[in-house]
């Protein structure tokens, strides 16, 4: 079954994926949590307080939990199974949910791992992460 | 001082519309209809009784239900949390009788999803990805297949932090399997063994095939009233002690805070604290069981172990018939039927269960049960605390 992804652009989120595009992994910051805001919207989802500007975030992280999927049911792009979803947790903190490409045997809870930008479904370019070593 | 709700109302009367073979040849407001007159003469009561109707799903469900019932109620719900929402739905009735907003409420549910699919009434399209909302846009690219997917996710973290094992799981699927071959209705009845469930394939690692819930036709319906009123009915009444709600997310798993600790923990130490019982005091409980994980993390938020000790708690097999804590005696979302949000038949085997009315899996002696609903992706939870008149 294809699992069909285009949806209408979430109006928080548009810069973000601008950002993608570039490469660049950016979000809200909320400067009284000192904390990013993902997802990306207008108030931090911690304190309530209304966002104020974006900062460029560094792209690493750790997994904080990962699931091996190993049926075919998307023809997204990079997701031929066995494949692994993950959230990951960024060192300016704030939580992910992506891909950790490579061997799936080798993903660990508490493992680093370093953002990939990879194509994504539709026009988007995504970001996917993988381990970044010892 | 006893909470104003406690023992203000009670579950009086309780119908399900499940099939051994997973299929009804009822669907849609026949079903609904169906179920409730079941439920309401099973507590003694007709629909001319009733003036509070709530379910859940579509877009004005309880208005529609009415149309079709010829009900013209004066009290009203169609909260929607996912799989809890008949345990919420519970604790607003529960405050509308006692505040005289109604006296007698129906409270109904079905779906046929493999009865529809047969049909041809079926979306290729998941349900996560159809809509203008942050899931599609923020997790969708990924190909975290819902609902199980988060599921998986949270029980690797488990895994990783507290050492918890795939043979532990699957003894919960074992124990609720035992329960099931007591349910003549029960989709799967044939006993399993903790090889059985590590041995199936996996859907998303670490989960197998036999730690997910199963898919099929299912109705259920509860009747609730007043303390006035619920003495002189069919049955003994199941008094509500204690109700609560608690959410933390709604889809996307990227915002639960902690993934191994759910909001239900909240919701239960408030319905609990309502109830003026603790886990102690639990004889039966039923536990929203879509995975296996999933009962796991209710049982430590439930406070019937500590935070981690999940695996080992029910390593020994103490959730089964004559178990220390018999959970999901009518066989669970695992063994039993899941048409898609369990936690009415949470409710109805609960409410069973303290009127004495659970037939050849009754528990001996139980006077406390809790239904504990978890609705999308361990997101929103109703915990309700039922007792016997004694309690």
């Amino acid at each position: 079954m294809t699992a069909p992804w285009d949806p209408p652009p979430f109006e928080p989120m548009v810069r973000f994926w601008e950002a993608a595009d570039r490469h660049v992994l950016s979000a809200p910051w909320c400067d009284r949590c000192q904390q990013p805001v993902l997802y990306p919207r207008e108030l931090c989802n911690r304190c309530q307080q209304p966002v104020a500007g974006w900062r460029d975030l560094s792209g690493r992280g750790t997994v904080y939990a990962f699931g091996v999927e190993h049926r075919a049911w998307t023809q997204a792009p990079g997701l031929e199974p066995p494949y692994v979803v993950a959230l990951v947790e960024l060192d300016e903190g704030g939580r992910l949910l992506t891909n950790i490409v490579g061997d799936p045997g080798a993903v660990r809870v508490g493992a680093p791992v370093e953002v990939r930008w990879e194509p994504g479904p539709g026009e988007r370019t995504v970001p996917r992460f993988a381990l970044s070593g010892p | 001082m006893t909470h104003p709700l406690r023992g203000a109302s009670a579950i009086v009367g309780q119908a399900d519309i499940v099939s051994s073979s997973g299929v009804l040849d009822l669907w849609g407001r026949p079903l609904h209809s169906a179920v409730a007159r079941a439920a309401l003469d099973d507590a003694g009561l007709t629909f001319a009784d009733v003036d509070g109707l709530a379910a859940t799903g579509t877009l004005m469900a309880s208005s529609e239900l009415g149309e079709h019932l010829g009900i013209d109620p004066r009290w009203t719900d169609t909260t929607m949390t996912g799989g809890s929402s008949f345990e919420v739905l519970v604790q607003h009735a529960a405050a509308a009788i006692a505040t005289g907003l109604a006296e007698v409420v129906l409270i109904v549910y079905g779906e046929t999803p493999r009865g529809d699919r047969q049909r041809g009434a079926w979306t290729e399209v998941p349900y996560w990805l159809q809509r203008d909302s942050p899931i599609a846009e923020w997790e969708g690219p990924y190909g975290l297949r819902q609902p199980l997917g988060p599921y998986a996710l949270a029980t690797s973290r488990h895994m990783a932090l507290y050492g918890t094992t795939s043979a532990q799981l699957a003894q919960i699927a074992v124990s609720t399997r035992q329960w099931a071959a007591l349910n003549p209705d029960a989709k799967l009845r044939d006993p399993i063994t903790v090889a059985d469930v590590v041995d199936s394939p996996f859907e998303v690692e670490p989960l197998h095939r036999l730690d997910c819930c199963l898919v099929t036709d299912g109705a259920g319906a509860v009747v609730m009233t007043s303390a006035a009123r619920a003495t002189d009915l069919r049955h003994r009444p199941a008094w509500v002690l204690g109700a609560a709600t608690r959410h933390s997310h709604a889809l996307l798993i990227s915002e639960m805070p902690d993934l191994t600790t759910t909001a239900g923990r909240e919701s239960a130490r408030e319905a609990f604290a309502m109830a003026g019982v603790g886990p102690d005091d639990v004889d039966a409980a039923m536990l929203y069981d879509s995975f296996t994980i999933t009962a796991l993390l209710h049982l430590e938020d439930l406070g019937f172990c500590a935070k981690g000790e999940g695996g080992p708690f029910v390593e020994d097999g103490k959730l089964g018939p004559g178990g220390a804590l018999p959970v999901n005696t009518n066989g669970g979302g695992l063994s039993y039927t899941h048409p898609g949000m369990y936690g009415m038949f949470l409710l109805t085997e609960a409410a069973r269960q303290v009127s004495g009315t659970a037939g050849d899996r009754q528990v001996p002696g139980a006077e406390v049960v809790v239904a504990h609903g978890c609705g999308a992706v361990l997101s929103a939870f109703g915990t309700v605390v039922l007792g016997s008149e004694r309690t």
